[in-house]
């Protein structure tokens, strides 16, 4: 059965629900017209780009080109974990951190996922590559920032908690456990919780565009189960080294609590 | 026993002095002036330069947690890291006599931190370091939201402690108390420490 072909005026009559949500943000005076509206230009756009470059990426077949592409995927991760933390790793740290986490974690999962699982032929092959990277990658991102975020702010909150352990000799990595546990379990529950819940109430959006275009639903059901194991492999390796390091940095070498080192989002 | 050269950071000018084997040396000085930052930095708690030594052994030949264990820090505010009292203590056991000797009820150790009174928290503290048996006791105002017979009960504790040879450098605000168990005073003004 092939893909049936959506035409403009299509996306425009499908674009009127969104009036209706603006109707009733403005009648209700919820004061969330503006931000739809440009969430919604930004997502047309973007997405537009992206179709123009995927097509590119695919046409061109080079693995250089690729690989610039993912890169440039990664460092935009990195740049939205660090906007969404509360308080940062002072210097370059703050970017660096999750920035290196995810892209560790994710160049082990696609070379799992592209030299096992999938074998595309040549193994970069775009078509495969890049969604799957950007699947992989806003998962970990995810999870990364969540957990960076709960960790400086657990640090932060029981100060008084992880000082007086250290001040009674405790090691740094006893004081700050309830912490570092509570940052890893706030991370890695998203990618938990979706686990648990697919299926029963929503079909991921892989597996719906998958059977969308025509792939036998139990093809399309083994493809999201490997995506979700790449994905939750991914995350639960970057939430890991990121809330780690982070966790190190916030300390030195005499197990001191270095809150110095982080500063609040001006 | 404890002697201190040179130790500076951004707050501290360098500051050297000791405290003797079972001597009491209080701090005193304006606040905001450095007293918190001086014990802070003595116990290894905050970075900065300068040599700590105890027995003659520099804190830097020995990990982090080991010198603390021995000059052991207790802050104005104190902090408790679970939900019962009790599970703040390795050994049980040895606080219940302190408790007592503090005026507190035995059942105390069975209490949740979150009933406890700030006075409480203080006192449960201080048992809670006198336990481990430092060499040098750092105080800060150990007996800041106690009232006089809780105040006296805690001196005399800490008397017993500097007879077995306890060092104790206390911060205080209280010139009485400063004299009731410190034979030598620090002054501390911006930053600067001196012998009083």
């Amino acid at each position: 059965m092939p893909l049936i072909p959506l035409h403009y005026t299509d996306l425009v009559l499908a674009a009127l629900l969104l009036l209706v949500n603006g109707g009733l943000s403005v009648r209700l005076s919820l004061g969330l017209e503006r931000s739809l509206a440009i969430a919604a230009v930004r997502m047309v756009v973007q997405l537009s780009l992206v179709g123009l470059v995927l097509k590119q990426l695919f046409a061109l077949e080079s693995p250089w080109l690729t690989l610039a592409a993912a890169l440039v995927m990664v460092l935009f991760a990195g740049q939205e974990a660090m906007a969404r933390q509360e308080r940062r790793l002072v210097g370059w740290w703050a970017y660096g951190l999750g920035t290196g986490a995810m892209g560790f974690a994710a160049l082990v999962v696609m070379s799992l996922a592209l030299t096992t699982a999938i074998q595309p032929d040549p193994w970069w092959d775009a078509r495969y590559a890049i969604p799957l990277l950007g699947m992989v990658l806003g998962n970990a991102m995810s999870g990364v920032s969540l957990s960076l975020n709960t960790l400086t702010a657990g640090a932060v909150r029981e100060r008084a908690a992880i000082e007086a352990q250290l001040a009674l000799g405790r090691t740094l990595w006893v004081a700050l456990r309830p912490v570092l546990r509570h940052a890893l379990r706030t991370g890695l529950m998203p990618t938990i919780n979706s686990m648990a819940a697919t299926g029963l109430v929503a079909l991921p959006g892989m597996m719906t565009g998958q059977i969308l275009s025509g792939v036998d639903p139990a093809e399309a059901v083994k493809y999201q189960i490997l995506i979700m194991f790449l994905i939750s492999g991914a995350t639960g390796l970057g939430v890991l080294i990121a809330t780690l390091a982070a966790a190190r940095r916030l300390s030195d070498v005499r197990q001191r609590l270095r809150l110095d080192r982080l500063t609040l989002r001006e | 026993m404890l002697t201190v050269r040179d130790l500076s950071n951004r707050v501290l000018q360098p500051a050297s002095f000791r405290v003797d084997t079972g001597e009491c040396v209080a701090v005193q000085g304006p606040s905001g002036a450095g007293k918190s930052v001086l014990l802070r930095a003595v116990a290894d708690l905050d970075p900065a330069a300068g040599e700590v030594r105890l027995d003659g052994a520099l804190r830097e030949d020995m990990t982090a947690p080991e010198w603390r264990r021995r000059v052991t820090y207790l802050a104005a505010e104190s902090g408790w890291w679970s939900d019962r009292v009790v599970d703040h203590f390795a050994d049980p056991q040895r606080a219940a006599p302190l408790i007592d000797a503090l005026g507190l009820p035995a059942e105390a150790l069975g209490w949740p931190v979150s009933r406890l009174s700030t006075g409480e928290r203080q006192r449960l503290a201080l048992i809670r370091a006198l336990v481990q048996e430092p060499r040098v006791l750092l105080l800060d105002e150990p007996t800041g939201a106690l009232d006089l017979d809780a105040t006296h009960r805690v001196e005399g504790l800490l008397r017993d402690a500097l007879d077995r040879g306890m060092g104790v450098l206390i911060v205080t605000h209280s010139p009485d108390q400063a004299d009731r168990l410190a034979k030598r005073r620090l002054r501390v003004e911006a930053g600067q420490v001196r012998e009083a």
